[in-house]
């Protein structure tokens, strides 16, 4: 599965220039010249990706098509047939995700003395926490502090952010890297305890936490052991498929789908919290993703129909760096550390096009611009653009054996292709990477459905229209504390109420006033990847 | 172009599959909806363990779906769950110590040094030799050893002894993390400034500025260099 010999000789050019680019620094882009880039080239100005919303509280709103499609749709469940006099689950604290968000959530309430049911639709620990690898934000050191961390997540996104997330965000950031650290996450640490930091895109301060590049699986893994340990209840292979209200707006439960026996269950509780992550797996503008299975949004569909309102879902973020050979992995991560510790993006020239270390938004763009207008990408045998991420670049400045220290998952995936990183470059076109947007939330994750809390992905506004690296391992867990705790002082004060579908019968006329069809369902669950124009008698074949 | 196919059997069945696929998008190409058995889809989740076997060799070969190509006569089936002992502690409360490993897992003694573990560890990891710096009680290199682990389960799966040794792996890099590493300073002084309040008045300034100063403060602000 090596470069083919087309790949090769542009990789030579690589080579060629790669002691000059040593010591060549790529201008950085001004404000104007980055505006410019990005309202030609960013996918979220392109007019065809987007249609606004017809139903709903952000009614008018523009969001992708593919996010539409599943909101415009229907409930799984027949409102006025669906049955909810028998409770299967009474709780106080219904958590729905088993990511980072929802374990470190289900945690906090518990802690805080909460009966607490967590439920998710795959298994404990499958999100896209467990696949962050370059690391967490946090203004622990001494030439930084929580207000240069916020100047850098509000300008990463455009200034538009919720103020008083972001400063829950930078104020909490220290809190849990300790609380992590307690729990005993493995950091990468210098002998004497000091945290190895580094920059990331948009960063003023190296202030990016690692362990390793398996930053988030680190997280998570010590997250999920954590919840086994404290014997928090966790139903797997159960997603919420729909929100219960009392009739009068509060949310009151939520009803489960067992994936494997198809029943439902109904849940009630007096709080509850989302935290089922984005939407990269609805494939927004058609581009590949380097998301988890299980990202179809379902959390949107749900709390929208409750009444919730979203907000910057017309902002989607693609990171720049995904796998754009070989074929197997299209789409994939190619962390951003990767050029944190110093590789560059070349075209096939073998020049530098872009200072690598620009926000996210602002490299993708430079890449569709290389490979779409000035037509110096790498085009692969099936057809794909890219261009080169000079990884061997890395060991040229700090020395050999360091990708296999500090990347050796991103090592060990090329490598299974045949693509040594050391000594080759590798190639990168933008994926499908972030859910920027999502429901709207206070500093203490509620919504404006009363009793109902949304922490990670699902949320939206504390990283405006873009989020910078190392703020969304950050923003689980910050968020996921926040809305453990909150949820859990609620729940105290809030007697069990009345558990109907009200909410999804309104929404189904509106649909049906908005002249909608009714033939989609949502939410999705789990991405429609089986191929099914298989011909009877074509497979399985006779050996 | 005709695509070149390749036979596979998934779970029995014989599949015509385009050669070059992942395990995982072959058995979606084959019509699987997958409920278990796929996870992060990228190497990370070890949700996807499978075992397989090639004709004419008994060997019994091991791979994560995602990762693994198929190969022509691959004969597979996917081990989506494996009812491993799993221990519950206080990390807290315990030591770093080979007492405290084997009080949580006894079994840790039965390792038989018989190596299939780092036979099938999908990520190449050695685990007969983490497992038996474990049971010299050097927890710190249990820790170094493992730590690149997804817990996908497959070394448990074949180990003769019963041992799990992911579950021993991850406890092993909490005792070290939470114990032996020495802790970040900077980081315990920064959490003591937040908790005084110390920042509380400035970020509440900053929520409260305009945009235009913000971009201002943004534009000129220093950036640590490289």
């Amino acid at each position: 599965m090596a470069y083919t010999p087309q790949m090769i000789e542009s990789i030579r050019l690589v080579e060629a220039s790669r002691e000059r680019r040593y010591t060549e620094k790529h201008p950085r882009l001004s404000a104007a010249e980055k505006q410019d880039l990005l309202r030609r080239f960013h996918p979220d100005f392109r007019p065809d990706t987007m249609r606004p919303v017809k139903v709903g509280p952000s009614r008018g709103s523009m969001m992708p098509h593919e996010l539409v499609d599943v909101l415009e749709a229907r409930s799984r469940l027949d409102p006025d047939t669906f049955p909810l006099d028998k409770i299967d689950y009474d709780v106080d604290v219904l958590v729905v995700g088993g990511g980072g968000a929802g374990s470190s959530a289900a945690f906090m309430a518990q802690a805080a003395g909460a009966n607490v049911l967590q439920v998710t639709k795959l298994r404990l620990g499958d999100a896209n926490t467990m696949m962050a690898q370059g690391g967490i934000q946090a203004a622990d050191k001494p030439n930084d502090s929580p207000m240069i961390h916020y100047l850098d997540v509000i300008g990463g996104g455009g200034f538009v952010n919720k103020p008083d997330l972001v400063r829950a965000l930078v104020h909490d950031a220290p809190l849990v890297i300790r609380w992590l650290e307690d729990l005993g996450c493995m950091f990468d640490k210098d002998p004497d305890g000091t945290m190895v930091t580094q920059h990331g895109g948009g960063t003023s301060r190296k202030r990016m936490h690692a362990a390793r590049d398996y930053s988030g699986a680190e997280i998570m893994r010590t997250l999920r052991d954590e919840v086994r340990n404290r014997e928090i209840p966790v139903i797997e292979f159960s997603p919420a498929v729909e929100l219960l209200s009392d009739g009068e707006g509060r949310c009151t439960g939520a009803v489960l789908m067992n994936l494997e026996t198809r029943e439902f269950f109904v849940v009630r509780a007096k709080t509850v919290i989302l935290a089922t992550g984005g939407f990269g797996r609805l494939h927004v503008a058609g581009f590949p993703t380097t998301n988890h299975y299980g990202a179809t949004a379902d959390g949107l569909v749900m709390a929208y129909r409750m009444g919730a309102n979203l907000i910057f879902l017309d902002a989607t973020q693609f990171h720049p760096t995904g796998a754009a050979y070989p074929e197997q992995i299209l789409g994939l991560l190619i962390t951003e550390k990767v050029r944190g510790l110093g590789a560059q993006l070349v075209n096939v020239r073998g020049e530098q096009f872009v200072y690598p270390l620009e926000t996210r938004d602002a490299v993708s763009s430079a890449i569709l611009r290389e490979c779409h207008e000035r037509g110096t990408g790498v085009i692969t045998e099936t057809g794909q653009h890219g261009v080169w991420l000079d990884s061997p670049m890395i060991e040229h400045i700090h020395g050999d054996g360091t990708i296999q220290r500090a990347l050796p998952a991103m090592f060990r995936q090329y490598k299974r292709f045949g693509i040594d990183m050391r000594k080759e470059p590798v190639l990168v076109y933008p994926t499908l990477h972030y859910q920027n947007g999502g429901v709207e939330i206070s500093d203490d994750t509620s919504t404006c459905v009363e009793n109902l809390f949304v922490a990670g992905e699902t949320s939206g506004g504390v990283h405006g229209r873009n989020r910078l690296m190392g703020n969304s391992l950050l923003d689980v867990v910050v968020f996921g504390r926040r809305a453990g705790m909150a949820a859990a002082e609620r729940a105290r004060s809030v007697k069990p109420g009345r558990l109907t579908l009200e909410h999804v019968r309104r929404y189904h006329e509106e649909l049906d006033e908005a002249g909608i069809g009714r033939e989609r369902v949502s939410p999705m669950i789990l991405p429609p990847y089986a191929r099914r124009e298989t011909k009877p008698g074509a497979n399985p074949v006779v050996p | 172009m005709a695509q070149e196919m390749v036979r596979v059997f998934i779970m029995g069945k014989a599949y015509e599959v385009p050669k070059g696929l992942t395990i995982m998008k072959a058995m979606e190409y084959a019509g699987y909806q997958f409920v278990r058995g796929c996870g992060c889809r990228g190497g990370f989740c070890g949700a996807c363990g499978t075992v397989y076997r090639m004709p004419g060799d008994y060997r019994i070969k091991v791979g994560l779906a995602c990762q693994t190509i198929v190969e022509d006569g691959m004969y597979l089936a996917q081990i989506p769950v494996f009812p491993a002992h799993k221990a519950t502690y206080d990390i807290e409360e315990m030591r770093p110590t080979l007492a405290d490993l084997l009080k949580a897992y006894p079994e840790l003694s039965r390792c038989l040094g018989c190596n299939t573990c780092t036979k099938v560890c999908p990520q190449e990891l050695d685990v007969m030799n983490y497992m038996a710096a474990a049971m010299r009680g050097d927890i710190a290199r249990t820790a170094d050893m493992s730590f690149d682990c997804l817990m996908c389960g497959l070394c448990a799966v074949r180990c003769p002894a019963e041992t799990v040794q992911y579950n021993i792996a991850i406890l092993a890099r909490r005792l070290y993390a939470r114990h032996i590493a020495p802790r970040a300073q900077h980081l315990a002084t920064r959490v003591q400034e937040i908790l005084d309040g110390k920042f509380d008045q400035a970020l509440d300034e900053m929520t409260r500025l305009e945009r235009a100063e913000l971009e201002r403060l943004y534009n000129e602000r220093d950036i640590e260099p490289e």
